[in-house]
């Protein structure tokens, strides 16, 4: 089997083995967002107006979660030394691992989603656009997120610090993705906001990459 | 033809060694000697490409430490284990050797017993002892094709048999025209080595 | 060029020669500040809508202006680094980053001041201010992440790729604010919407030179603070503290 796959299904298997480093940040997304109508209001009508934005906060800060496991593990193991020093394409590796961390957050969240948009009284046309702009933006922020988690590999305790880098590179995600789904509720055009988070999405595929392999090979210096 | 020039190393603030120059030839095993914090495990990690030098270069033949060609030509074995705790011996092995070049199931499974862990394959990392993992580890330097070993105390946690098991593989691999550069802090009995203090 | 440029930037050379440049940045800051305030304070006149609340705009833009300029020589100074591998490139990053988060609070600050007789509070999620307070985030995040490693290799530059990143990021991050801010709000009295002036002007640019000169001399100052403790083990830095070989 190809190196590329091989590592792609290495990261499913040990997410199997291990599956509460996967389940928690999927609880903590369903846990995070049941807390809303506690706090504000059971009402439907303002349920239904700050659903989107509480979803893809609650799913932005569920993803930084699982982050902190991305490369951590197998920098401890050394495993990400036998990478590094491989001769094969150090981000493309890096690029299977993401699409693994993607497959094991993202698309939980994305499937997650329409239950907890009935919960906040989402009509069914704006919860498909809900999952639409989570389909276009999860993996750009598991890509995002990448370069964060390769900083911050080598230090100890360094989960707040990796909400703090990663967190304000977020924000346009956040605007785009949570007015893309309000502006469809009032029945407007909603074009513009999803090129966006296509845009988003494509430059940061072709760049994380070789810029999560940068930050490794330093941090393992 | 392994062959270094002028190496420099600085750690944080501190220069552990500098310019550093020698050559290694096929058949070679040197042994890097030095005390704790002269650099040994730096110079391993600089020649398996992981640290950037302050200084000096490091050919193989024309190739430098960034090539491919050089990259396909060196095993290093580090403090670390590389397995995963949560994957079976064979899939670590698996992942370790398709990292340098693919290998047949049946070659991973008779490496394993080379090593000692028949009927070992199925289990968890997560269980075995620390001698086993570095075995484990062994197992994936055996199979590969790598002309030189990098071997960063390479005898830590193995019991008495063990240590003369890799000191064999050592032995053969130099004896085929391979080269070693590994570091210990037990004395070790290879014959032919070459010191090099640093 | 390039082997003067080397020559320069090797610490022992910088050090010796960034004091003799110093009183140069510091005296045209001090005069240009003086002047600036003069414009601003008595020469310009109140605004017919903000009256003399506008005033504040002679720091606060500059201020703005300051905040983004400064992250811009961060970045640009740690990819000099990373490239080049120049030393001094990365000392010039990492002691950018307070001075920029210092503009970058003033701004803030000063803004919120002027949003108290304009808006009735003292905040607005007004499109410059969410995109300064963005850029604080940023700053901080640079920081933060500089102080983390033990190594001060790593630290410069797993810093300056993280610098690079948010100079990326700027640009998409001010655009989706300002879009963001569109949507959800009308016409309203924006920090940036004055009408501007020919005796305004002025101040503003007295002011925004003098902030440059100002980081120009701290940038300096605190780099040979800098300089100083990353060669202390070598020769010349034990010379000048001791006074001799030893």
């Amino acid at each position: 089997m190809n190196i590329y796959l091989q590592t792609l299904t290495r990261d499913l298997h040990s997410a199997i083995h291990n599956l509460s480093s996967v389940l928690n940040p999927l609880l903590f997304f369903i846990i995070s967002i049941s807390l809303f109508p506690l706090a504000i209001s059971p009402e439907a009508s303002m349920l239904s107006q700050i659903a989107a934005g509480v979803i893809w906060v609650a799913s932005m800060l569920a993803v930084l979660l699982s982050l902190n496991t991305l490369f951590h593990n197998d920098f401890d193991n050394g495993v990400l030394e036998q990478m590094v020093i491989s001769h094969h394409s150090l981000p493309l590796l890096i690029l299977s691992k993401i699409v693994a961390h993607w497959l094991l957050t993202g698309v939980p969240i994305i499937l997650l989603s329409p239950l907890l948009g009935v919960l906040l009284f989402l009509d069914n046309e704006s919860i498909k656009i809900l999952m639409l702009t989570l389909l276009l933006a999860t993996p750009s922020l598991s890509l995002i997120g990448a370069i964060g988690a390769s900083l911050i590999v080598s230090i100890k305790n360094s989960g707040m610090l990796l909400s703090l880098l990663i967190l304000p590179l977020y924000i346009p995600i956040l605007i785009f993705a949570s007015s893309a789904v309000s502006q469809a509720q009032s029945g407007l055009e909603i074009d513009a906001q999803l090129y966006f988070l296509a845009t988003i999405l494509v430059v940061s595929l072709m760049l994380v990459p070789l810029v999560s392999a940068l930050s490794l090979k330093i941090s393992l210096e | 033809m392994l062959k270094i020039n002028n190496l420099s190393c600085q750690k944080g603030y501190n220069l552990l060694f500098s310019h550093l120059s020698f050559e290694v030839s096929s058949g070679d095993i040197l042994h890097i000697t030095g005390t704790n914090g002269s650099g040994k495990t730096s110079l391993l990690k600089i020649l398996a490409g992981l640290n950037v030098q302050e200084q000096g270069t490091i050919f193989l033949k024309d190739y430098s430490v960034k090539s491919e060609d050089y990259q396909r030509a060196i095993f290093y074995l580090g403090h670390l284990p590389a397995l995963s705790a949560e994957l079976s011996c064979l899939e670590n092995l698996r992942f370790l050797t398709t990292l340098n070049q693919s290998v047949k199931q049946p070659l991973l499974i008779d490496a394993l017993k080379q090593v000692g862990l028949e009927d070992y394959e199925d289990e968890v990392c997560a269980k075995l002892s620390a001698g086993q993992k570095r075995r484990v580890t062994l197992a994936g330097l055996i199979l590969s094709k790598a002309k030189i070993w990098l071997l960063d105390e390479p005898f830590t946690a193995l019991d008495p048999q063990g240590v003369e098991m890799v000191e064999q593989y050592i032995t053969q691999h130099c004896e085929q025209g391979g080269m070693c550069l590994f570091t210990t802090h037990q004395s070790s009995a290879l014959k032919n080595q070459q010191v090099l203090a640093l | 060029m390039w082997k003067w440029i080397q020559a320069f930037a090797s610490p022992q050379n910088f050090y010796q020669s960034s004091e003799k440049i110093i009183p140069w940045l510091m005296v045209p800051f001090i005069l240009l500040s003086l002047a600036g305030l003069y414009w601003g304070l008595v020469v310009s006149p109140a605004d017919y809508q903000q009256g003399d609340s506008v005033r504040i705009m002679f720091v606060h833009v500059p201020a703005a202006w300051m905040s983004l300029f400064v992250y811009v020589v961060m970045a640009v100074a740690g990819g000099i680094g990373l490239i080049w591998q120049i030393k001094l490139a990365f000392v010039v990053a990492k002691v950018s980053a307070p001075i920029g988060a210092a503009f970058t609070f003033l701004a803030l600050i000063t803004g919120s001041i002027w949003g108290k007789p304009m808006w009735g509070t003292w905040w607005a999620w007004d499109a410059r201010l969410t995109s300064e307070l963005i850029l604080l985030f940023l700053y901080l995040a640079y920081m933060s992440l500089n102080n983390a490693f033990d190594n001060p290799k790593t630290a410069n530059k797993a810093s300056a790729i993280l610098a690079i990143v948010g100079l990326v990021n700027i640009p998409i991050i001010y655009y989706s604010v300002e879009w963001w801010n569109s949507l959800h709000q009308g016409s309203s009295v924006s920090v940036s919407k004055v009408s501007m002036q020919i005796d305004m002007f002025i101040a503003l640019m007295l002011i925004s030179f003098a902030f440059k000169f100002l980081y120009g001399a701290l940038v300096l100052m605190r780099s040979r603070d800098e300089v100083l403790v990353r060669e202390q083990n070598s020769r010349w830095v034990r010379m000048l503290i001791t006074g001799s070989e030893k």
